[in-house]
């Protein structure tokens, strides 16, 4: 196997991790949505939690993002 | 953009010295963001009118999410890192919304600046515990109500936890404008190499150009979303400090 293919591969492997990064985005706004529906005079605060929550959530998605890039063109 | 058939996406994070100096369009931007929050601020609050105007409205909407942030995740202590914070927010907000204009560069983009931030963040904490606490800041680091003999894992993993905000803290907002521009530069040669394969290619060439323009409002988003995230960090890091746990 060549180098360019193994990086490529390498790259495809290291975004995995979106998968895990797709469920806790997913779980957030589902407690979201949920919390919100039991008391809907709460949703101001609880969305600037929500959002908090995904913000860092996200950064875990850019660091397999950065990880592949490293990869692919350092 | 796209030389020989692949984009090229990290060589718009490329440093130039600016007018042959040893100074970098990334410096240049960092005095523009300064001058611009200072304007705002400046001429926001010149008029002082008891019904504010939209500048006003904006510096003290600005000014009173951030002593919000302060109080409430600090506590009443909060006030004295209040300028502290809100320095940093509006450097990092600036920094980030600069860098959605074309043609401007986002220091924000570059690991060697977040982690200067970062250590500075770090270091002010850490500083901070040790003036409030004196030694027994250490205590931060032994988690209380677990058994003696666990002592020995759990310490090196709170200090590992400890340092490791080094590089969650800069990693995240570095790695957020970075990979930002980078799907912008990734959708925009899109539509240049779709738009040079022929006619039939136009109609996902001005779907990629629609993709990136969401995109723009997108970055929007983030740009403001992780100046809050890395404010709100560094209170939840000074709420530590004073309080330890």
């Amino acid at each position: 196997m060549d180098l360019a293919s193994a990086k490529a591969i390498g790259a495809g492997i290291a975004v995995i991790a979106l998968s895990g990064v797709g469920v806790g985005i997913g779980y957030i706004f589902a407690a979201l949505v949920s919390s919100v529906a039991r008391n809907p005079a709460a949703r101001e605060r609880v969305f600037g939690l929500a959002i908090l929550g995904f913000a860092l959530t996200e950064a875990v998605a850019l660091y397999a993002l950065v990880i592949a890039f490293i990869i692919l063109f350092v | 953009m796209a030389a020989g058939g692949s984009i090229d996406a990290l060589s718009q994070f490329k440093l130039e010295p600016v007018l042959g100096l040893d100074f970098t369009q990334s410096n240049v931007m960092m005095i523009v963001a300064g001058v611009l929050t200072f304007g705002l601020l400046w001429l926001g609050m010149r008029p002082r009118a008891m019904v504010p105007g939209r500048l006003q409205s904006a510096a003290e909407m600005a000014y009173e999410t951030v002593l919000g942030m302060c109080t409430e995740t600090i506590g009443p202590e909060g006030r004295a890192f209040f300028p502290f914070v809100f320095t940093l927010f509006f450097f990092i907000l600036f920094g980030n919304l600069l860098g959605v204009f074309p043609f401007f560069f986002t220091y924000t983009s570059h690991i060697a600046v977040t982690l200067a931030l970062t250590v500075f963040v770090v270091g002010l904490v850490t500083v901070v515990a040790i003036r409030i606490h004196g030694w027994h800041f250490l205590s931060y680091f032994v988690p209380q109500g677990v058994p003696g003999a666990l002592l020995p894992l759990l310490v090196p993993i709170e200090i590992l936890s400890y340092l490791s905000r080094l590089i969650s803290l800069s990693v995240r907002l570095f790695a957020n404008m970075m990979a930002g521009h980078v799907m912008l530069e990734v959708f925009g040669a899109f539509v240049v190499m779709l738009g040079a394969a022929g006619v039939i290619f136009w109609i996902p060439a001005g779907f990629s150009l629609a993709v990136n323009v969401a995109l723009i409002g997108f970055e929007l988003l983030v740009a403001t979303l992780q100046a809050y995230v890395f404010a709100i960090l560094t209170c939840i890091y000074l709420h530590d400090a004073v309080h330890l746990h």
